[in-house]
């Protein structure tokens, strides 16, 4: 059984529909790609998989180890291992990213029927994770996020990935505005955290995280549908052409219709 | 009988018996005198706008007894406070109960009433000069019922280690009574000293406190204030601190409202020459309960500083009034003067009035004030749901993290510790 199959999936903002049928099968041990213009629905796709409420899907199904994941609550789809890396990872002055952490972690070892952890293990575990993301301690006790740069908000996100320990983690623009050594230290992070029980769906605009994550399927997607799979020189060819020439079909066919 | 005075006669009906100190019955008859004519305050009153104290005025209270709220005291140790003998005096409906209360070292601590009768010079000086019985209707009445109350006199260059918690229990009566607790501080010059007023009620009966503290903070003394209000929902509580500080001291209050049906506190301090004074606050308003903080801050002389911090959570159908007023006196020169009121609105019936009110009459300083209302952030609790997090748990955290920088700055340990729990249990 695939990890994740997702089924002519539809969904919208308001009136504006933005995934216009989605068909995707990921398999544990995958790591998908998933490249595309701006507002091509890349974003849209990992919000629904997460459970943002802004969107409202109309169509079709997902299936996360057999269940319907559209029935799940967010925090019920986190405790069943589906971790999403924001875009834009939150400010949350008043709570420190260790608090943070341990509820959370307790909250998903709670779900699975294991013991919470100590703190004194807990304090243990989380410092050997961050020694992975080449962060800071100091940062455990400030404020979630609050003050961050935005290279540090990325890390802090695959450093929560790396705490929480997923079987599908979803990354959403994870690289845009890294610097080289930033993006190396994520994507080293990403890559530590591979495994045979863990799939992956790294959504991007740029081919250059995919130097460092290497993904074993490329999927291109522009107007809400994938519009060409296929292997790691999918991207390369990206790279190349731009996404002008998928735009450019998807305008026609607008037209055609 | 006008409609503001009517409800002023059962009141005057009960003054106290006179003292034989001419200069405290003078002083009462006075303020019973001022309290006859002027009667409740109505909302027509700029300064009573937003804060109906009709349901205050129709109740007949009868004075209460100190023994209405003994049962309550005795559990004191167990479920309100951890730091038993750091200098605990305790209030049984404005009463000193010595059998409950512990001194601190370096500290004159005890009765009002008996250091009116063993020092009447020393309290005379200060008892009813500060807190103005014509501008506030509530502190004429508590002035015309001074009987006993709290008087800490932390002598020149003093610097007691030990914070002082004065306790006031209020209530335990089955019919609704009333209590006027009374407090005088005087600091010295160079002395420094922390202070709580902790305002608790025995049982859930209807009650009204009606608190008045006067505090004088002599010429570069330091005084770190609490004011905590955790009265039962069922409690009236007014009150007005009102602070003198001499030049260059230092004079911070934090305030927290969790608890009371309606609520006014009025925090008032007058700033000599290089003073600084801090007011901060927390009000937490659930249900039907109507709370207002009422700041004043009256720069008298140059280069004072002031800040204030108040925020406030509101949920149901509660509503909170957030009105600051800062005085820059014409001689007042080189004032910095810093103002905040945030509020988080967590239903869409709760109400919250708030408004800076800045008199400047010096042409070199600077004032700044901002005020934000705002609700929960759903990014933020969608971000804390997508880690695992149950929605109602990410709320309550995000909740008492809005809280978080205020009680943050409670620098007793024992007091922070018992803000954190009464906050969380105000927001189950």
């Amino acid at each position: 059984m695939p990890l994740l199959e997702i089924r002519n999936l539809h969904a919208k903002i308001g009136d504006r529909e933005i995934l216009r049928g989605i068909d995707l099968t990921v398999n544990a041990g995958e790591v998908h790609a998933i490249m595309g213009p701006n507002g091509s629905g890349k974003s849209t796709l990992a919000q629904v998989l997460s459970g943002r409420d802004l969107y409202e899907v109309t169509e079709g199904e997902v299936l996360y180890d057999g269940k319907n994941l559209l029935e799940m609550e967010p925090e019920e789809r986190a405790r069943e291992g589906i971790f999403m890396a924001f875009q834009y990872p939150v400010e949350i002055p008043g709570v420190s990213n260790l608090y943070f952490l341990k509820a959370a972690l307790n909250a998903v070892r709670k779900h699975r029927g294991l013991e919470e952890m100590d703190a004194m293990d807990f304090l243990s575990f989380v410092k050997q994770r961050m020694q992975l993301m080449e962060m800071d301690q100091e940062l455990l006790n400030r404020a979630v996020n609050a003050g961050f740069s935005g290279g540090e908000k990325k890390r802090n996100e695959i450093f929560h990935m790396a705490v929480l320990e997923p079987r599908l983690a979803v990354l959403d623009e994870t690289d845009s505005g890294l610097d080289i050594d930033a993006l190396r230290i994520v994507a080293g992070g990403v890559n530590a955290l591979r495994s045979p029980e863990r799939a992956m769906i790294v959504v991007t605009h740029y081919q250059r995280l995919l130097n460092y994550i290497v993904p074993d399927v490329v999927h291109v997607l522009s107007e809400g549908r994938i519009v060409k799979s296929g292997d790691k020189n999918l991207a390369l060819e990206l790279e190349e052409s731009g996404y002008a020439a998928f735009e450019e079909e998807e305008a026609e066919a607008l037209k055609r219709a | 009988m006008t409609a503001a005075t009517e409800h002023a006669a059962p009141y005057l009906a009960a003054l106290p018996v006179p003292s034989g100190q001419s200069w405290l019955d003078g002083l009462r008859e006075a303020a019973a005198r001022q309290f006859a004519s002027r009667g409740f305050p109505q909302t027509s009153e700029e300064e009573w706008r937003f804060t109906n104290v009709a349901p205050i005025a129709r109740v007949p209270f009868r004075p209460a007894r100190a023994e209405d709220a003994r049962q309550e005291a005795g559990a004191l140790d167990a479920t309100l406070f951890p730091a038993a003998g750091a200098g605990r005096l305790v209030f049984l409906n404005g009463r000193f109960a010595p059998e409950l209360s512990s001194l601190v070292p370096g500290i004159t601590a005890g009765s009002l009433a008996e250091a009116i009768g063993r020092e009447p010079d020393a309290v005379s000086a200060h008892l009813g000069r500060h807190a103005d019985i014509a501008a506030n209707p509530f502190v004429a009445l508590n002035t015309a019922f001074i009987e006993d109350g709290a008087w800490l006199r932390v002598a020149k260059n003093a610097v007691p280690e030990q914070p002082v918690y004065l306790v006031f229990v209020g209530g335990g009566s089955d019919a609704p009574t009333v209590c006027h607790p009374r407090t005088l501080v005087t600091v010295g010059p160079n002395a420094q000293v922390t202070l709580a007023e902790i305002y608790i009620g025995a049982g859930d009966g209807v009650a009204f406190t009606n608190a008045v503290t006067e505090i004088v903070v002599a010429e570069n003394a330091v005084v770190d204030h609490y004011k905590v209000l955790l009265e039962p929902l069922e409690t009236f509580h007014v009150a007005t601190m009102q602070v003198w500080q001499g030049r260059s001291s230092n004079f911070s209050s934090h305030s927290f409202s969790m608890g009371g049906a309606l609520v006014r506190n009025d925090a008032n301090s007058t700033v000599e020459e290089g003073g600084e004074c801090t007011l901060n606050g927390l009000y937490v308003a659930g249900g039907t309960q109507h709370i207002d903080n009422h700041t004043a801050i009256d720069h008298a002389k140059p280069h004072g500083a002031s800040h204030e911090l108040y925020k406030g959570i509101l949920d149901g159908k509660a509503s909170a009034v957030f009105n600051g007023k800062v005085y820059v006196r014409q001689d007042a020169q080189k004032i910095d003067a810093k103002q905040t009121n945030k509020n988080l609105v967590l239903s869409e019936d709760a109400v919250i009035n708030t408004k800076p009110e800045l008199q400047i009459w010096a042409d070199d300083v600077r004032c700044t004030h901002g005020a934000t209302i705002g609700q929960l952030d759903a990014e933020a609790i969608f971000y804390l749901q997508s880690r695992g997090i149950a929605r109602e748990d990410a709320r309550a955290l995000l909740t008492r993290a809005f809280a978080r920088d205020v009680i943050d700055r409670v620098k007793p340990e024992p007091l922070r510790h018992l803000l954190e729990r009464a906050l969380a249990r105000r927001l189950e």
